[in-house]
């Protein structure tokens, strides 16, 4: 199951780091968590780079989360992606959206 | 002549050059539907601008050849090689018309109404005999047929617009969008995707296990309408789903944008986006649709409900239609670059640049006095102008940089023809149209340009016979590349044919007594004869080329541009003619050095570096620069200056063609812009010497003609290692 480690960085921002599938299996507790996020910090920052697997579920919650903290006014930063969630991001053509640098590794 | 009937004559043969280009990428086996539309496009301008001028004869004429681009276009008829002939056969009487358009005549030449006929005859046959298909599917589809001939009320678009709503619930019942999304790749491209989450609610109300998107797609796809449908089969019943097919009708576009539930501009603006429409026909369909909306106002009556229209969606199968895609967005992103483009005479740019060659000059003689005046804030003050007048000296001549592309495509049409003609089968390459130079050098380089490659086409590739017998491919190939190197232009010309013989060049020369028969020459000098006026050594003369007059033509127009024309070749390999010109004919900048007395002005682009000359360094014409050998050329007896050499001499190391070469002068002066001044005719034979320029103080310098100075270095120390060989004659008058 999904772990989720929070930490607050030097700048006041919350860094979430998840670690394990983003997928409709663990929807519900990845919902709870992230609105939690939200609302602890005006700061929002998310590490996927441990995300083993993301579906279409999983992608609705980042874009939820994303319009959630423009609603409040906050910054949300996706500051790592794992490939399987670049490739998501990257094929519904939402880098814009979330917009956020992603890095793409050298063989890609 | 009005000018609106000039203006009307230019944009034409804008035009023809578009349907040209096209129609030879056609008969290259360019498929795409934005092809044909595209020459279907500029025949429809053609004809249509032809009848606002009042040229009806051209209206008339344009309108049997778009009669068949239609038929083309509808997959009425299959393109073939003669209906390409036919119809750039249509493009060149088009063509002819125009010129005497251009003359001021505005009716039509009886002899070219002839041809014509003969021309627009020769289209009718193609179209007639699809005359059956033609009824068939006016039958099958009027309505179809209708909003064609009306024009301009289909979007354009090769690619299929696929819209998908998927259901709440399709991620409980275990199906990923993702997963159908990714099938369709089996079947073509995603040429654009957009994701909606419009329909997602705000996040205390959003269910993370409910399924809130929707997708905007364009496919570039041969597939059919069914295969597309299959793909989404197992939630075909969870979703709501739209399939346009490719050349769809605009009404087709505003139903779907009327029929999701997303707001119509944000809709409107994804396809736009996705290029399935141009942003002039969703804005056009929009205010239909407010229109309606005050009209059902007006009557009272409820707008349509969701509900209804989903009834209505239900009832209706979404018909067969494609969408626009990228293709269309290059097509408007063309347009809106057109637009930003303004028709400047040329003589008011020449007379902009001559100006601004005046302005150099003057600044440079401000630049001099404000140094000798010793005052430092004048002398600050000029600094700034000068860079200024740099800054102004430099967009000027941008504004006449031209791409090099246009000159190349049209060698596109000759190497077709000239192929069919001669019976062979030929490539033509080209990379590095996007390579610029100055407009002026750009007029000028067609001739050769066109000279060079009949030769490669004509005396260049083999026959195909023999290339198959030498183990080559049977298709030849011809290349026209463009690329800078350091501060001028080349142009290159490269054929894979059978190379020259430098055993014929010279037996030829001898004959015709351009060498004497115990000359000894080097393979290159030989091979180069053939730029020699009277050369030829094709036994078969053909129409094209072969009658002697051609290479000294084509050297001769280089030149006068201050280039220059190099052959490279190897026997059964290939043959590689290079151009070298100039960037500009006007400015440059220069390095200024003296001798004696006099000035002299280098390109600055062609200078490597310059160190002092030192005499344990050097040994006869040669020097040694850090273990490299490196001939060079002391202008002072070159050149034949008065005057004791100085203590200290220096030596400017230039390159050009690839080649290093020291020119040795007394004072290095430092950066000068220069106004390039012709020589006159009388010292047309100088050699060395490219032009002359006035210097701050009034003083003339002359300019060197590096190509020919490395050259030069060169071969007098090639000559001088030959035993027995003769010196060069410039050094022997000292």
């Amino acid at each position: 199951m999904t772990e989720f480690a929070t930490q607050t960085t030097t700048d006041g921002a919350l860094h979430l780091i998840l670690d394990g599938p983003m997928t409709i299996y663990n929807a519900g507790d990845i919902k709870a968590q992230l609105m939690g996020a939200l609302s602890t910090s005006s700061i929002l920052e998310i590490d996927l780079s441990h995300v083993g697997e993301m579906d279409t579920a999983g992608f609705q919650l980042l874009v939820m989360a994303k319009r959630e903290s423009q609603r409040l006014g906050h910054t949300l930063r996706i500051v790592a992606h794992s490939q399987p969630v670049r490739d998501v991001i990257d094929f519904y053509n939402m880098d814009v959206f979330f917009g956020d640098p992603m890095i793409i590794p050298a063989e890609h | 002549m009005e000018e609106i009937v000039s203006v009307f004559a230019q944009e034409a043969r804008e035009q023809l050059t578009a349907m040209e280009d096209g129609l030879l990428r056609m008969e290259q086996g360019d498929h795409d539907a934005e092809t044909i539309n595209g020459i279907f496009r500029a025949a429809h301008t053609i004809k249509g601008a032809s009848g606002v001028v009042e040229i009806h004869h051209i209206e008339k004429f344009t309108h049997i050849l778009e009669n068949l681009l239609d038929k083309l276009r509808n997959g009425e008829l299959q393109v073939s090689s003669e209906m390409i002939t036919a119809l750039l056969q249509g493009c060149d009487h088009i063509g002819a018309l125009l010129d005497r358009v251009d003359q001021g005549n505005m009716d039509e030449d009886p002899e070219q109404k002839q041809k014509g006929e003969a021309s627009a005859d020769a289209l009718r046959a193609f179209t007639s005999g699809g005359s059956a298909a033609e009824t068939k599917s006016s039958m099958v589809e009027p309505s179809v047929a209708n909003v064609e001939r009306a024009g301009g009320d289909q979007a354009i678009s090769d690619c299929w617009h696929i819209s998908i709503r998927f259901g709440r619930d399709v991620l409980k019942m275990g199906m990923e969008p993702l997963a159908f999304l990714r099938y369709l790749l089996n079947l073509g491209e995603i040429a654009h995707l957009a994701t909606l989450c419009d329909g997602m609610p705000q996040a205390e109300d959003m269910d993370p296990e409910s399924c809130y998107l929707g997708f905007e797609i364009t496919l570039r796809s041969h597939a059919t309408k069914e295969q597309i449908e299959n793909v989404f089969s197992f939630c075909r019943d969870e979703c709501d789903l739209y399939i346009l097919p490719p050349n769809s009708k605009m009404d087709d576009y505003l139903g779907l944008i009327e029929r999701l539930p997303e707001e119509s501009l944000r809709l409107g603006e994804i396809l736009v986006r996705s290029g399935a429409l141009t942003q002039e026909e969703l804005d056009q369909g929009l205010r239909r649709q407010k229109a309606a909306a005050r009209i059902a106002e007006a009557t009272e009556q409820p707008s349509p409900q969701l509900g209804d229209i989903l009834v209505e969606r239900k009832m209706v199968q979404p018909e067969i239609v494609e969408a626009a895609a990228a293709k269309q967005k290059q097509v408007a992103e063309k347009k809106t670059a057109e637009a930003r483009l303004i028709r400047v005479q040329a003589d008011k740019l020449d007379q902009l640049i001559d100006l601004v060659g005046e302005l150099v000059i003057a600044g440079a003689s401000a630049n001099l006095l404000a140094q000798k005046s010793g005052q430092s804030t004048l002398v600050e003050a000029t600094s700034v102008l000068s860079r200024l007048v740099e800054n102004i000296r430099d967009s000027a001549l941008q504004l006449r940089m031209v791409q090099i592309g246009e000159t190349f495509n049209k060698f596109n049409r000759v190497v077709r023809d000239v192929s069919k003609e001669l019976g062979k089968d030929i490539d033509l390459v080209i990379t590095g149209a996007e390579t610029e130079l100055d407009k002026s050098v750009v007029e000028k380089i067609g001739d050769p340009l066109m000279h060079l490659v009949r030769n490669a086409l004509d005396h260049g590739i083999e026959p195909a016979e023999v290339r198959a017998a030498n183990g080559k491919p049977v298709k030849g190939r011809v290349e026209l590349n463009a690329f800078h190197d350091s501060g001028s232009i080349v142009i290159e010309v490269v054929d894979d044919g059978g190379g020259l013989k430098a055993d014929r060049i010279q037996a030829k020369a001898i004959e015709k007594g351009l060498i004497q028969p115990g000359q000894t020459l080097s393979e290159q000098e030989i091979v180069n004869l053939i730029f020699e006026a009277g050369f030829s050594t094709m036994e078969k003369v053909s129409n094209l080329s072969g009658r002697g007059v051609g290479m000294d033509v084509v050297r001769r127009n280089i030149q006068a541009l201050r280039g220059q024309v190099d052959v490279r070749t190897e026997v059964g390999v290939g043959s590689r003619f290079i151009i070298r010109l100039p960037l500009t004919l006007a400015i440059i900048d220069g390095f200024l050095t003296s001798v004696g007395d006099a000035s002299y002005v280098i390109p600055l682009d062609s200078v490597v570096e310059c160190l002092e000359l030192r005499d344990d360094d050097t040994r006869g014409h040669m020097l040694n620069l850090r273990g490299e050998v490196l001939p060079f050329i002391r202008l002072r007896e070159f050149f034949d200056v008065e005057g004791e050499r100085p203590q200290r001499e220096n030596v400017v190391v230039i390159s050009a063609s690839g080649r290093k070469a020291g020119i040795v002068v007394d004072q290095l002066l430092g950066e000068f812009q220069t106004v390039i001044k012709p020589l006159g005719s009388l010292f047309k034979h100088l050699r060395g010497i490219g032009g002359s320029t006035i210097l701050g103080t009034g003083e003339v310098a002359l300019i060197l003609d590096v190509a020919a100075l490395t050259q030069l270095a060169g071969q007098t120390e090639e000559r001088r290692q030959l035993p027995g060989g003769q010196r060069a004659p410039a050094l022997e008058s000292h």
